[in-house]
């Protein structure tokens, strides 16, 4: 519609939305800012140790010293690169196990009660484990990675296979399909939304996974960062690992974002 | 007249684990190439069932179910399926939506693309052939559905209460023209429904089932004396107030 079709009320409705919005966005600026404002008067002005706290400016200056001896690119790209791996290799086994599940109902009777407790398993207590069976290499750090992220996967993949209305499954069948087709024609479609809602969850789970492994079992990477420089008293070090821990969370979310809206934009094209 | 389909004294009952419920007792009925049979029937009494068997998704009991004098296997008899909703996937486009029982059959090839692309026209659906399905009118998806069920060429077409989801006035327009449609085609089709003013306005018979389990309690064959037959004029006609009523004691006095 054009702006000069629209009635008064519609105007003032579209200007009530446009301001609601910059009042957030203001608002989310402000507390960010504000918050490392405070942090680094208090911190200069003696009112918290800045030794033990840091500050705005330290890790700024810390973050440029690492940049400068090219060590932060190591390290960032260590976590990144671990993070990515395990995310794919979750991907791809959840929804491969999901699809087995999904096409023998016997199998996901049998294998339930294992995913669940699987599943609700706090996935740090393995950490230990996987580093006496697979050593300190990357591959623990991977394994550690996918390890918080695929049982959780699995059951939400294959309890989203399973709310594909029964009757477009009917309807395959009355097309003289098999349950081949069901899979590829109905349920995979239809779980398109619930596979990338799933992947936002996993991005940051494979974080959280790989972070544990790096604490363990790494001579590099953000992870290794934080137990390194907390062990030696290096607080700088400590809080710029992470803000950059928050800001790569950020990123990794946002690839995922940026991938979904691609994939709406062709699904309706 | 060529017989289509034959119902050999079938009956079926669901299992589970409280208990056996009978669905169908004793069925026998046979339809000939051409005809259009309407099955009415309380609800819940098993009429969807009686679908499921000619269709082969279910396998009967009792008795033999014959298409074209050979017992039904699911994979070779041809027969054309309409649910009660149109089930047009939103992911696909009205065109694809059309071709998706030609895709999992691996006929889609130049004539049958050709086939589909008639249809579309035919029936008034060729500017939407890209379009989404959440675009189109009540009325307008079903005859998609229907079109992808006719683009198989089906020998006998099932329709289970395919105009229910639709609000009244729609109903009565889309039965029509989908009835229309339907002797147009020259199709043999069994409709089930629970309307029976939709029964009387579409059938060549009327098949009344009894209560659960349903077996056949009466069967009436309707004959309109009329220049044009369409549902929606059959409707005003004399006969159908009397053959309306007939149906309507038949059911009744079954419960």
């Amino acid at each position: 519609m054009e702006v000069n079709e629209m009635s008064v009320k519609q105007q003032e409705f579209l200007k009530g939305r446009q301001k609601h919005r910059t009042i957030v966005s203001v608002f989310r600026v402000l507390i960010l800012l504000l918050f490392f404002i405070l942090w680094e008067i208090s911190s200069a002005t003696g009112l918290i140790d800045s030794f033990i706290f840091s500050s705005p400016s330290k890790i700024v200056r810390c973050f440029w010293n690492m940049v400068c001896d090219r060590s932060i690119f190591l390290h960032v790209g260590v976590t990144v690169y671990e993070t990515i791996v395990s995310f794919l290799l979750v991907i791809f086994i959840a929804l491969l196990c999901a699809v087995l599940l999904w096409f023998s109902p016997k199998l996901s009777e049998i294998m339930e009660p294992y995913l669940v407790v699987l599943n609700s398993l706090p996935k740090s207590a393995l950490a230990p484990l996987l580093i006496v069976w697979l050593g300190a290499t990357q591959t623990t750090i991977i394994v550690s990675g996918m390890s918080v992220a695929i049982f959780g996967s699995i059951l939400s993949l294959y309890t989203s296979f399973h709310t594909v209305d029964q009757e477009k499954i009917k309807l395959i069948y009355t097309l003289h399909g098999t349950k081949f087709h069901a899979l590829t024609k109905v349920v995979i479609p239809h779980s398109i939304p619930a596979i990338i809602s799933n992947m936002k969850v996993n991005i940051g789970l494979c974080l959280v996974g790989v972070i544990i492994g790096e604490f363990l079992a790494a001579r590099n990477g953000l992870g290794y960062l934080i137990i390194y420089s907390s062990q030696v008293f290096k607080l700088d070090w400590l809080l710029m690992a992470i803000v950059l821990l928050c800001i790569l969370a950020m990123f990794l979310y946002a690839c995922i974002n940026l991938l979904e809206k691609l994939y709406l934009g062709k699904r309706h094209s | 007249m060529e017989t289509i389909l034959e119902f050999q004294n079938v009956s079926y009952a669901y299992h589970t684990l409280d208990g056996e419920t009978p669905a169908l007792s004793h069925i026998s009925f046979s339809v000939k190439k051409g005809e259009f049979i309407a099955i009415v029937g309380p609800s819940g009494c098993g009429k969807s069932t009686l679908l499921s068997l000619i269709a082969g998704l279910l396998q009967p009991e009792e008795g033999q179910i014959l298409i074209h004098g050979k017992s039904v296997e699911l994979r070779n008899a041809n027969i054309g399926y309409m649910l009660q909703k149109d089930h047009l996937f939103e992911w696909r486009s009205i065109y694809r939506n059309i071709i998706l029982g030609l895709e999992i059959q691996h006929k889609l090839n130049n004539h049958t693309k050709e086939k589909a692309n008639e249809l579309l026209a035919t029936y008034g659906l060729q500017n939407f052939a890209k379009a989404k399905p959440s675009e189109l009118s009540g009325g307008m998806r079903q005859r998609a559905a229907l079109i992808r069920t006719l683009v198989l060429d089906p020998d006998l077409l099932l329709l289970d209460e395919p105009f229910s989801a639709l609000d009244y006035q729609t109903r009565l327009t889309v039965g029509d023209d989908i009835g229309q449609i339907i002797r147009k085609e020259k199709k043999t089709a069994i409709l089930v429904t629970h309307d029976l003013s939709e029964a009387v306005s579409l059938g060549d018979r009327v098949i009344v089932l009894s209560a659960r389990p349903a077996s056949i309690q009466q069967t009436i064959p309707l004959h309109f004396d009329m220049q044009e037959d369409t549902p929606l004029l059959r409707r005003n006609t004399p006969e159908f107030k009397t053959y309306f009523n007939l149906v309507w004691r038949e059911l009744n006095g079954s419960e």
